[in-house]
C-alpha cells in the first residue's frame, strides 16, 4: 500500500482540483484523505455521503465554576492572553482568547478552575460519488489545524486502506510549512507538489520543498498554468532539476479547469481532450514512481 | 478608518486586491496597506517604496539557568506545549513551541527559567508618495502568527492618523490569526471566486465575520468563470457585493510578474473604484 | 548495546511505524540480554502540537544507543535527540521489525 501525498504551499494552486481527479482514477483501488482541513474542498467535487460522523478534540480551554469562584482575580493576573474579563463581578473565561496553557488552573487557590478538552470540529468518512472511501473533517470557527487532526484522518484511511486491501492512499495536504503539513507527510511514500508560475508560487515551493527533503520523501512536480508565465516556469523546472524532483507534468491555463469544479466535477470528468491526458499520463507516472525504490 | 481583506481560503485574489485598491486610493489620498499575512506576506512584489524603518519583534521565552536549577522537573510538568523538557541533567526549551504563558517561569520554585526576549519577525515601514506600506514576516521555523500580527497592529495604530484610510491584507482560512487580524477594523472586504469552491470557503469566513460581528461586503473576483450560485448566496443573506472583478487570462498573467492589475485593464479599475466609493462612503458617515 | 525502533507492535514480526513523534510503540532490543522493553505511545494522539519532544524524552528514558525508524524526527525532536547523541537510522518504515534490525546489522539504512 502506498501513499501518495498533494501538496502545495500557497492556496490557489489547483492541488485540490489535482487531488481529486487522481482520486477519481484511483477509483476502488485508493482511500481518499483530506488533510487541507482549513479549506476542506475536497468533498465538493467527491459529494461524499457521510456514513460515520465523530467529534474531534482538540487542545484545552479553561473552565471557571462560578459557584466555587470567590473573584480574588489572581488567575486573572497571570494570564497573559486576556482571556479572564470580569462580567458582571464574575471572573470568566473568554474561550476565543483562551490560549490553554492551563497557569490560571495551577495558581487558582480553591481549585475553582478546571481545563476541558475542546471540541473542534467533526470528522467523518464517507462513501464518495465513484463509490470510494473518503476521511474528511470539518473544524469550528477560530479552531485551528493541528498535527493532531491530521494525524487522526491520516490514521484512519490508513486503516482502512489495510483493512480492504487497497493500493493506494491519496491525501490532500495540509497548506504551509507547519506542524500540520510534518503531520501530513509523515509516513509518505511519494509527494506532488502542485505549483504555478507566479514569484509567490515559486517561492513557496522552495520552502515546502524543504520539509520534503529533511524526510527523505520522494516527490515530483506538477506545474498548474505553465504558459502564464513562461520565464518562471523555466526558473521552477531549473530547480526541480537542481533538486532531482521529477517533473511530472505542465498544465496549461485552461479554464475548463474552473469549469469543471463549477458544475462539481473533477477535470477528468468533464474535459475530454488535452487536460484530462496530461492529468491521466500524471497519474500513470505517479503510479510509477511511487512504487519504485 | 481600518479596512480588512480577508478570504476563507487562500488563492482567491486577496493580495491583487489589497495591493491594487491601496494604489488606486493612492491617487488622490494618502494611505496605509498593511501587510498581515505574516507567514507569507508578498504585498511587497507589488508595492514597492523606499525602506524608512525597520524594527525586530520580538517574543517572551523562558531561559534555563543551570547553576540555581534543582532539577525538580516542576516547568515541564507546568508546560501544556512541550516546550519545557527535561532531558537527565539539562532542561531544553523549544522556543517555537512556547506560547509565553510564563507559568514555567513563574511557578519555577528557585527562579531558574527568567524571561527573556526572542526574536520572532521583522516590521518593515516602506515610503512610496501616498503610500505608506508596513510589512511583518516571522522568521523561518517561527509558527505562531498571532502574537506578531497583534503587534504590527500597535505599531500602525500609534505610527498614522486614526483618519487615514488603512488596508490590511489579512491571512487566509478562518482561525486565530484571521481573528486577530480583523478583530479590530470598521469593515472586511471578504474576497472570494464565483465557484463551488469559493461560495463554501465565502460561507466559513461569513460566519466567522458575524461571530466577530463585523460590518462586512464581498467582492467577488474571477467574475464570470463559474456560476451565480455566490450573487444568490450574498443576495439571500443581504451581503453587499462591493465589486465584481472579471475574469481575465491577462489579470494572472500580471500577478505572476508582481505587477499591477488595474492600471492595464480599465474593467478592473471600475470594479475598484466602486470598491473605493464605498470605503469612502463609509468613512464619511463614521 | 540497547536499539530502538518506532513499531506498531512489540514483536520481531511487528511492523515498524514510519512515523516518529506520533509512533504507537517505541520497542528497545537489548542484545546482551537478548530482550525486549516496549512503551505503548498511543496516547500521543492526544497531543495537538509537540509530539516530537515528547515522545524525544521517553525514548531517552529508555536509554538506547540507536534508533531505527522511518522518516526521522521533526525540527524540535531531532534537536533532542542530537543531545542525547543517540545514533539515528532512518527509512526503516516499509520493514518489519526483524527486517529493519537486519538492515542496520548490514549498514543499508541511512544516517539521519
Amino acid at each position: 500500500m502506498k501513499e501518495i501525498v498533494v501538496i502545495s504551499g500557497k492556496g490557489g494552486t489547483g492541488k485540490t482540483s489535482v487531488t481529486a481527479s487522481l482520486a477519481v482514477l484511483a477509483g476502488n483501488d485508493a482511500i481518499v484523505a483530506d488533510c487541507d482541513v482549513d479549506a476542506a474542498d475536497l468533498h465538493l467535487l467527491m459529494k461524499p455521503i457521510v456514513e460515520k460522523s465523530e467529534n474531534f478534540f482538540s487542545g484545552v480551554a479553561s473552565r471557571i465554576s462560578e459557584d466555587k469562584c470567590t473573584n480574588c482575580g489572581i488567575c486573572a493576573d497571570v494570564c497573559r492572553f486576556n482571556a479572564i474579563p470580569v462580567i458582571n463581578n464574575q471572573h470568566t473565561i473568554n474561550t476565543l482568547n483562551c490560549e490553554g496553557c492551563g497557569y490560571c488552573e495551577r495558581v487558582c487557590p480553591i481549585e475553582a478552575i478546571s481545563m476541558h478538552d475542546q471540541n473542534v470540529g467533526d470528522w467523518y468518512i464517507s462513501k464518495t460519488k465513484i463509490e470510494n472511501t473518503l476521511v474528511h473533517a470539518k473544524l469550528g470557527i477560530g479552531a485551528e489545524n493541528s498535527g493532531k487532526l491530521v494525524a487522526k484522518v491520516k490514521n484512519e484511511a490508513k486503516r482502512l486502506a489495510e483493512e480492504n486491501n487497497k493500493d493506494y492512499i491519496i491525501v490532500d495536504g495540509s497548506p504551509g510549512i507547519g506542524c500540520p503539513v510534518v503531520s501530513s507527510l509523515s509516513g509518505a511514500n511519494f509527494v506532488v507538489l502542485v505549483t504555478e508560475p507566479s514569484l509567490s508560487g515559486l517561492h513557496d515551493l522552495r520552502r515546502v520543498y524543504e520539509l520534503v527533503k529533511k524526510f527523505n520523501l520522494k516527490a515530483g512536480c506538477i506545474i498548474n498554468k505553465y504558459d502564464i508565465n513562461t520565464d518562471v516556469t523555466k526558473d521552477i523546472i531549473r530547480f526541480l532539476n537542481e533538486e532531482s524532483v521529477e517533473h511530472i507534468a505542465s498544465l496549461p491555463y485552461n479554464e475548463n479547469f474552473t469549469k469543471a469544479m463549477t458544475f462539481g466535477k473533477t477535470i477528468v470528468e468533464y474535459d475530454q481532450d488535452e487536460l484530462k491526458d496530461l492529468i491521466v499520463s500524471s497519474w500513470e507516472k505517479i503510479k510509477k514512481l511511487a512504487n519504485s525504490n | 478608518m481600518k479596512i480588512a481583506i480577508a478570504s476563507g481560503k487562500g488563492g482567491t485574489g486577496k493580495t491583487t486586491l489589497s495591493t491594487n485598491l491601496t494604489a488606486l486610493f493612492a491617487e488622490t489620498e494618502t494611505v496605509v496597506l498593511t501587510d498581515l499575512d505574516v507567514e507569507e506576506p508578498n504585498s511587497g512584489l507589488f508595492i514597492k517604496g523606499e525602506l524608512v524603518k525597520e524594527e525586530i519583534k520580538y517574543k517572551m521565552i523562558p531561559e534555563w539557568k543551570e547553576d540555581t536549577c534543582t532539577l525538580c522537573g516542576e516547568c515541564q510538568k507546568v508546560c501544556n506545549f512541550h516546550a519545557v523538557i527535561q532531558l537527565g541533567p539539562q532542561i531544553l526549551v523549544f522556543p517555537e513551541l512556547c506560547h509565553s504563558c510564563y507559568a514555567c517561569s513563574e511557578l519555577c520554585p528557585t527562579s531558574s527559567l527568567p524571561m527573556i526576549t526572542q526574536r520572532m519577525g521583522l516590521l518593515k515601514q516602506f515610503e512610496n508618495k501616498n503610500i505608506s506600506f508596513i510589512e511583518s514576516r516571522l522568521d523561518i521555523g517561527q509558527e505562531q502568527a498571532v502574537p506578531l500580527i497583534a503587534q504590527t497592529n500597535e505599531y500602525v495604530d500609534k505610527a498614522f492618523n486614526k483618519n487615514t484610510v488603512k488596508i490590511f491584507d489579512a491571512p487566509p482560512g478562518t482561525s486565530c490569526p484571521v481573528i486577530e487580524a480583523t478583530k479590530d477594523v470598521d469593515f472586511v472586504i471578504l474576497v472570494t471566486e464565483p465557484t463551488p469552491f469559493g461560495l463554501h470557503d465565502l460561507k466559513l469566513a461569513v460566519e466567522t465575520m458575524k461571530e466577530l460581528q463585523k460590518d462586512f461586503g464581498v467582492v467577488i473576483n474571477r467574475y464570470g468563470v463559474g456560476n451565480d450560485d455566490v450573487l444568490d448566496y450574498c443576495e439571500e443573506d443581504n451581503i453587499p457585493i462591493l465589486a465584481k472583478i472579471p475574469n481575465s487570462r491577462k489579470v494572472a498573467e500580471l500577478y505572476s510578474k508582481g505587477e499591477l492589475v488595474y492600471t492595464e485593464l480599465p474593467e478592473v479599475k471600475k470594479e475598484l473604484q466602486n470598491v473605493k466609493n464605498y470605503i469612502i462612503n463609509l468613512k464619511n458617515n463614521n | 548495546m540497547k536499539i530502538a525502533f518506532t513499531t506498531k507492535g512489540t514483536e520481531w514480526e511487528s511492523e515498524m511505524d514510519p512515523r516518529f513523534g506520533r509512533t504507537e510503540f517505541i520497542l528497545v532490543y537489548d542484545d546482551e540480554k537478548d530482550e525486549f522493553t516496549s512503551f505503548d505511545n498511543r496516547e500521543i494522539e492526544n497531543e495537538a502540537h509537540g509530539a516530537g519532544p515528547k515522545t524525544s524524552q521517553k525514548l531517552f528514558e529508555m536509554g538506547p544507543q540507536v534508533l531505527l525508524t522511518g522518516n526521522g524526527p521533526g525540527g524540535n525532536a531531532a534537536t533532542i535527540l542530537q543531545k542525547t547523541g543517540m545514533k539515528i537510522y532512518i527509512g526503516a518504515g516499509q520493514m518489519s521489525v526483524k527486517e529493519a534490525f537486519e538492515a542496520y546489522k548490514n549498514n543499508s539504512l541511512k544516517e539521519f
